[in-house]
């Protein structure tokens, strides 16, 4: 496997884990405040290690039993479906036919739903331990991090290179929740669109890539047909989101 | 023991049809009709390697205005 690939594969499963965790960040932190840090805490480390174990149960079978040219099919048409449904949401958000992913909203909505009457109502376990808050920072972690863990998993399995993938996502994430502790908040001003963008064209450009490869198709250069696919699929999007915002100005200027 | 087999079944089968289909089922499509056209032009290089990305980009295209119209009420 050359350079270029391992070197998407590793930003996309980097850029893929931090923007998932920047938004299970902002549940946990809202977890951790209304309801205590140390079930909030706990609660996204079980998460985590549920994830873990989920790459390691699903992904080393798919590496050891299943051909490699029917894996890379399936995962290149899985990598597809994910990665045209990223960048479609991108492009509406980035043109301006979708509001952007408010993270100061749902942190403020989670921390209300937490601190209201109800919430206090269902106070369990001891003195320190929240069994809400763990529950809450749980779910967060995990739900975000379930589409993580079939990028990690589809990538890594599609290369062999499960162990790099789980890797670069765990580092991805630690690096995210360490930003978040030391700033004690949720991340609301790093451009996620943006990572999300970035992220969708390379999933996209994999996409296409296995779903070629699997089919036997031959692409010129091989594994160098990755960066320009990455190319390619970068000017389409800048390209759609100039002509969604040409019909979003349009249609502003008719009424 | 049974029901709760039969729930986690439903919550498997709803995280796949969200992840899969959700509200853009022409996605769905789209990457079967993509992954037919590989195994249709395999080991044709110049046809797999332009006609794959087109197709793609073409799709995208028509779902994100799909979407626009939908956000727009159109």
């Amino acid at each position: 496997m050359h350079t270029s690939s391992t070197l998407v594969l590793v930003l996309a499963v980097f850029g893929a884990s931090a923007v998932e965790m920047i938004e299970a960040l902002t549940i946990v932190v809202a977890a951790g405040v209304s309801r205590g840090w140390r079930s909030a805490l706990e609660g996204a480390a079980a998460a985590a290690l549920v994830l873990g174990v989920l790459v390691a149960v699903v992904g080393v079978p798919l590496i050891r039993y299943v051909p490699i040219s029917a894996l890379r099919t399936v995962v290149g048409a899985l990598l597809l479906v994910l990665g045209l449904s990223w960048l479609r949401k991108a492009i509406l958000r980035a043109s301006g036919h979708k509001d952007l992913h408010d993270e100061d909203r749902i942190y403020a909505e989670t921390v209300a739903s937490l601190s209201s009457p109800d919430a206090e109502a269902l106070e369990g376990g001891s003195k320190d331990r929240d069994s809400v808050g763990f529950v809450v920072a749980f779910k967060g972690v995990f739900l975000e991090g379930t589409e993580v863990v079939l990028i990690v998993i589809s990538l890594g399995a599609s290369q062999h290179r499960l162990g790099l993938a789980a890797l670069v996502a765990g580092v991805a994430a630690l690096l995210v929740g360490a930003v978040g502790v030391l700033v004690s908040r949720q991340l609301s001003e790093v451009p996620e669109n943006t990572i999300k963008t970035a992220v969708g064209i390379m999933l996209t450009s994999f996409g296409v890539f296995w779903v070629g490869e699997g089919a036997g198709v031959h692409w010129p250069g091989d594994d160098v047909a990755l960066p320009v696919l990455v190319a390619f699929f970068a000017l389409i999007t800048v390209a759609y989101t100039a002509l969604m915002r040409t019909k979003l100005s349009a249609a502003a200027s008719s009424r | 023991m049974k029901a709760a087999i039969g729930k986690g079944l439903r919550v498997f089968g709803h995280f796949w049809w969200d992840f899969l289909i959700g509200d853009t089922p022409e996605l769905a499509v789209a990457t079967l009709l993509l992954v037919g056209l590989a195994f249709a032009v395999d080991h044709n290089r110049l046809a797999g390697a332009v006609l794959l990305p087109l197709m793609a980009a073409v799709f995208l295209l028509l779902s994100t205005v799909r979407g626009r119209r939908r956000a727009s009420g159109d």
